[in-house]
């Protein structure tokens, strides 16, 4: 295996490039896949039949924790690659714990809310448009929920095999994906949400 | 018993009795033979773990092969269904499943695995690669491919096929008026298979960026390189909208949400306007690596370089941007306003331009060449006049006031059959004549192979072109069957004789392998059709590692460059070489797929669960591996060469 | 008047040519009665002759190619050369067809604003408005201002414009009458319009045509034509002798099944009225698309069996 010194660890060998790239690839498949969620929820939006619409059963509390959670959790997993870029396995460890708490966390709030919107009668069969919201926010909420357990198979990896090309590839690729998320749960927040409550 | 009750087929018949004996027989004789030789460590060694591109895309071009069996058993009953008015052969109900299946099968599960076989063996070998980015994420593509397919397949023995069309729309694919299982065989199985393509788009596109031989430009890549890259790109945007797809109407099947019913909000339109989404660039990851193959047939057989170089990628890509704006085509008469139809009228028919240019640079190519008719040759000259038929049909539907009159009609059912036969299927037929002597060391005869290619086209224009005329006259597609009075009886008789005729032609297909496997020459070089490519400039059987030396490549025809303008390839000596590990988890982890599927069809939650948890521990397993790949010693390959040379 | 000769000439080749292919009888879609088709047919005959051209282009060409470049027609040592392209050549190639694809999508254009509008020629007539609804696998036909209502056959006036609502109790269908003009769907969520007049008298072939399930064949129905005088003298004699259409009497209709053809007084739509939703035209508002599901919500209580 060559490994290149002059690039970052996570870059080091031609597969960890390939990787790299191969994942960017994905996320576009994986922004089609949201846009086509998307389409579908606007289409469906005011389609309520005879359940309730968003503006009655959205509320802001918990989402606001939700996005609050995710953002800094995005935020402490970039602390963690720059932990690693630098070397520090302990501090990279303990980011990445702090991200997967976090996640836990807003799939905690998240769990929760649907609880309540089961409650106030809006389930999954009620009708188009909460066919369509739930689907949408499930969606992502099963990626943050794959994530947790991706982040905790890498930081279990790294605290066994220390910080290897292999193992900070996948920590660097993990991070894309949580970033991702982040980036879709705004999109979420803003055009679920917000313009729901409005 | 009531558990076994739901296996059952809701309409049996004699045929699918049969069905059922054909399949338990062929399986105990596999496994008989298998045990008998004792082939199944063989098996599992060289096969079913493999990670090789080459291998894999042999076993994608035998399942291809297999079900374009299968898809054509349904056409021929069809079109014997219709050969006469009033006919009895079928019933309604049995009908609708053969259309549905027959066009399933042929577009997902044995176009789409043709396109897979030729992308996973000429890809690597073109640009020079030892192989794919992900080998072991190819192996999964494939094996969840595979499991989709036979999943699918098995619905006509158990439990019902589907019989909503292959488009399924609702809500007469919904649980109101689908009441059997066979649409959720649909959901699922695509499902499952879909997700290998996607998988098998992002490995490709890898591939094909990050690993060319050195020099290798991106315009200095071969023709089907670039079709691939393209096709490959559609993939990865297109497939994702299909899982969606068929996410919600699993849903909506089997958990009772509203997405597309008919009451509580839901949309029939959706589905048919995401379907199309997915649907009509679907259609170009068919035809654009079929165009690639017939850039390298005809450039190889008309001695000359493909004329146009530029125009012939610029044109790929401007329809692979085009075939995402066009979807609501084929819902013309949805009622959408005479402005959106304007709009996606102008759009389709402005596809016609980039193909255009394509035809004329083909014919353009041939001219100061040197042409030689070889099989794959003669497909591709065949493939100009009928295809350039099927396309300008393509325009006349594109207008959409016209369209009202065509869609719907056996008009609108020959003109997709004139594309994609000609387009797609001479293709694949063309690139296996093609690609035989590089992948099995022996040429398919000729001579059949001419004949095939006669028979196929006489029996498509007796088979295709009369359905222009009875859609013209009224017949609606999908009928099982129609009145003396209607009229169409005579040009019904003529398509079944057609198809006849393209049987036998297919037939002889096989018949063409078998006896070149039994007398054909194994005695030929490594370039039989002196070609212009790299893939063959390696030895013929390939190594496992494709290249000894990375070869060096400085024009898009590189090794006509080596034979003409004395270029060297291979500069440099043997190094060792990085190959990766085979692997089971793909095989395993398919299997799993496979009850998870078929248990998730009928509903059975707990084996869903126990299979869904197998999937993840799979993936699991995986992550924690650790895989370093081995080495080919400096020795081994010197031996290699060495005895692939003296052959 | 040249491009009407030419025009003319074409027309009158292709239909030899496809009336000899068809056995003498003229196809339904090539032998329109009423404006809609005649517009379609001639739309479609003027592209047959087009793409003609560019066919006998092409083969042309092909066969040119293959004759003359082919290797036993060549010195054994002849070595084709490399050329890489030209730019005039590839404007050419480019430029004609943008030509021809240009003009075929002004009338394109041009032709989908008059089929979806009032038949030409008949703009001045009070359209009869007849609501034309699918159920598995039958069509109701529902004359709201006359106050009748048929299954599988359908009395139309000629000379005057016809506007169909179309709509459906099931799976989506295309409701299609060849000669007089273009399908359009029937779906449950929304009511389409389709446009079209008859011309002449006479007796057309109706039918489904989008797959709807297992008596998609057969799910068809009778057209005939009259004038207006018979039109009127046959509402008259349907509302003396037929009976009146019950909410019973419908839901027993719409069971699954064929039916032969039938005549009510009333309509359906007073006690199942149409999906509220309609054809999106240029002002596709927000409003209506926000009715639609109370409209078809009540509307399909009565379906789900």
């Amino acid at each position: 295996m060559k490994i290149d010194n002059s690039l970052p660890l996570e870059y080091s060998t031609e597969e960890n490039s390939l990787k790299i790239l191969g994942f960017w690839i994905f996320l576009g498949a994986e922004i089609m896949l949201f846009a086509t969620l998307f389409a579908t929820y606007f289409t469906l939006e005011n389609r309520t039949g005879s359940g309730p619409t968003g503006a009655e059963i959205f509320q802001i509390t918990p989402v606001l924790f939700e996005t609050l959670l995710l953002l800094t959790s995005s935020f402490t997993v970039g602390l963690g690659i720059h932990a690693m870029r630098i070397g520090n396995k302990k501090a990279m460890i303990s980011f990445f714990s702090i991200t997967l708490l976090l996640g836990l966390a807003f799939l905690g709030v998240e769990v929760f809310e649907f609880v309540t919107y089961v409650h106030e009668g809006a389930t999954l069969q009620t009708s188009a448009f909460t066919a369509a919201l739930l689907t949408t926010l499930g969606t992502h909420g099963a990626h943050v929920t794959l994530g947790f357990f991706w982040g905790l198979f890498i930081i279990l990896q790294v605290k066994k095999r220390g910080l290897t090309p292999q193992t900070t590839n996948k920590a660097f690729i993990f991070s894309l994906y949580w970033h991702f998320l982040d980036v879709v749960w705004i999109f979420i927040f803003s055009f679920i949400y917000l313009k729901g409550m409005m | 018993m009531d558990f076994f009750d739901r296996f059952a087929v809701p309409h049996p018949s004699i045929a699918i009795y049969a069905s059922m004996a054909a399949i338990g027989l062929t399986v105990i004789a596999v496994i008989a033979g298998l045990t008998y030789f004792k082939k199944w460590g063989y098996l599992w060694r060289e096969w079913l773990t493999t990670v090789d591109h080459k291998r894999i895309g042999i076993m994608y071009l035998l399942s291809a092969l297999l079900m374009l069996f299968r898809g054509g058993v349904d056409a021929i009953m069809m079109r014997a269904q219709l050969a006469v008015p009033e006919n009895t052969l079928l019933d309604a109900q049995h009908y609708n499943e053969i259309f549905t299946t027959h066009g399933i099968v042929m577009i997902l599960f044995m176009a789409m695995p043709f396109i897979m076989f030729f992308m996973n063996f000429v890809v690597p070998l073109q640009i020079g690669a030892r192989d794919v980015a992900f080998p072991r994420l190819n192996a999964l593509s494939f094996w969840l491919f595979f499991m989709g397919a036979m999943l699918f397949n098995i619905s006509f023995v158990v439990g019902g096929s589907p019989d909503a069309g292959w488009t399924s729309y609702f809500p007469l694919a919904g649980n109101e008026f689908s009441e059997s299982v066979g649409t959720n065989y649909y959901m699922i199985a695509i499902q499952i298979a879909g997700i290998g393509t996607l998988m098998t788009g992002i490995n490709f596109i890898t591939t094909i960026l990050k690993m060319r031989a050195p020099g290798m430009t991106l315009m200095k890549m071969p023709m089907f390189t670039w079709s691939a890259l393209i096709a490959n790109v559609i993939i990865v945007f297109a497939f994702p909208v299909l899982a969606v797809l068929l996410a919600m109407g699993t849903l909506d099947r089997q958990f009772g949400t509203h997405f597309f019913t008919m009451d509580n909000g839901g949309m029939d339109m959706l589905w048919a306007n995401i379907f199309w989404v997915w649907g009509h660039p679907e259609v170009y990851i068919l035809i654009l690596p079929a165009f690639g193959i017939y850039s390298e047939v005809i450039s190889t057989f008309a001695r000359r370089n493909l004329y146009g170089y530029k125009s012939m990628v610029g044109s790929m890509v401007i329809i692979s941007l085009l075939s995402f704006l066009v979807w609501a085509h084929h819902f013309f008469t949805m009622g959408q306003g005479a402005l959106t139809n304007s709009i996606f009228s102008i759009t389709t028919m402005a596809i016609a331009v980039p193909t255009g240019v394509k035809i004329f640079n083909w014919l353009l190519t041939l001219r100061k060449g040197k042409i030689v008719f070889t099989t794959p040759m003669l497909y591709s000259m065949l493939f100009i006049p009928l295809f350039t038929l099927g396309g300008v049909t393509g325009v006349m539907l594109a207008m959409s006031a016209a369209d009202y009159q065509y869609h719907n009609t056996m008009f609108l059912v020959a003109h997709f059959h004139n594309v994609i036969i000609p387009g797609v299927v001479y293709a694949m037929l063309a690139g296996l004549h093609y690609y035989w002597p590089k992948m099995f060391g022996f040429m398919l005869n000729e001579k059949i192979g001419k004949w095939t290619a006669w028979l196929l086209s006489i029996g498509f224009i007796f088979a295709f072109m009369p359905m222009y005329v009875s859609g013209l006259d009224g017949q609606a597609r999908r009928m099982y069957t129609y009145s003396e009075a209607s009229g169409f009886s005579l040009m019904n008789m003529i398509s079944f004789v057609g198809a006849a005729i393209m049987a036998i032609g297919f037939v002889l297909i096989v018949y063409n392998i078998y006896y070149s496997t039994r007398y054909e020459s194994r005695d030929i070089s490594n370039d039989p059709w002196d070609a212009r490519t790299l893939e063959w400039s390696t030895h013929t059987p390939v190594p496992e590692y494709n290249f000894a030396i990375l070869p060096d490549v400085r024009s898009n025809e590189a090794l006509w460059d080596a034979k003409k303008n004395g270029h060297v390839l291979f500069k440099g000596d043997y190094e060792k070489i990085h190959m990766p590990n085979n692997s089971g988890i793909p095989f395993i982890m398919s299997c799993i797929f496979f009850v998870w599927g078929f248990s998730f069809i009928f509903s059975l939650w707990i084996p869903v669960i126990v299979t869904t948890i197998g999937i993840f521990v799979c993936m699991a397993l995986r992550s924690f591996e650790q895989d370093h790949g081995r080495y080919i010693t400096v020795k081994e390959i010197e031996e290699t060469e060495t005895n692939l040379r003296g052959a | 008047m040249h491009k009407k000769g030419i025009k003319a000439a074409l027309l009158s080749v292709f239909f030899t040519i496809i009336t000899v292919l068809a056995g003498c009888e003229p196809l339904l879609v090539l032998d329109p009665k009423g404006p809609q088709a005649e517009r379609q047919a001639s739309d479609i005959l003027l592209s047959i002759g087009l793409m003609a051209i560019i066919v006998i282009v092409v083969f042309a060409l092909l066969v040119y190619m293959l004759v003359k470049y082919r290797a036993s027609k060549q010195r054994a040592d002849y070595e084709p050369p490399h050329i890489e392209g030209n730019l005039w050549v590839e404007v050419i190639m480019v430029g004609i067809p943008v030509i021809i694809v240009a003009f075929l999508s002004y009338v394109s254009v041009q032709s989908n604003y008059i089929v979806e509008a009032k038949p030409k020629g008949y703009e001045d007539t009070k359209p009869l408005v007849v609501y034309a609804s699918s159920s598995n696998w039958k069509w109701h036909f529902s004359y709201p201002e006359e106050g009748i209502e048929t299954v599988n056959y359908l009395y139309i006036p000629t000379d005057r414009a016809l506007e169909f609502r179309l709509y459906s109790h099931g799976p989506i269908t295309s409701f299609w009458i060849p000669q007089l003009g273009g399908q359009k769907y029937a779906m449950a969520d929304m009511v389409t319009t389709l446009h079209l007049a008859a011309d002449v008298p006479g007796e057309f072939m109706g039918r489904n045509a989008n797959f709807s399930g297992k008596g998609f064949a057969e799910n068809t129905f009778n057209v005939t034509a009259m004038s207006q005088k018979d039109f009127d003298d046959w509402v008259k004699e349907v509302k003396e002798t037929a009976k009146p259409i019950t909410e019973k009497k419908f839901e027993e209709l719409l069971e699954p099944g064929h039916l032969g053809q039938q005549t009510y007084t009333g309509t359906h739509l007073e006690f199942s009225p149409p999906p509220s939703g309609h054809e999106h035209g240029e002002e596709s508002s927000e409003t209506s698309e926000s009715d639609t599901h109370t409209g078809s919500h009540t509307e399909h209580e009565g379906m789900s069996h």
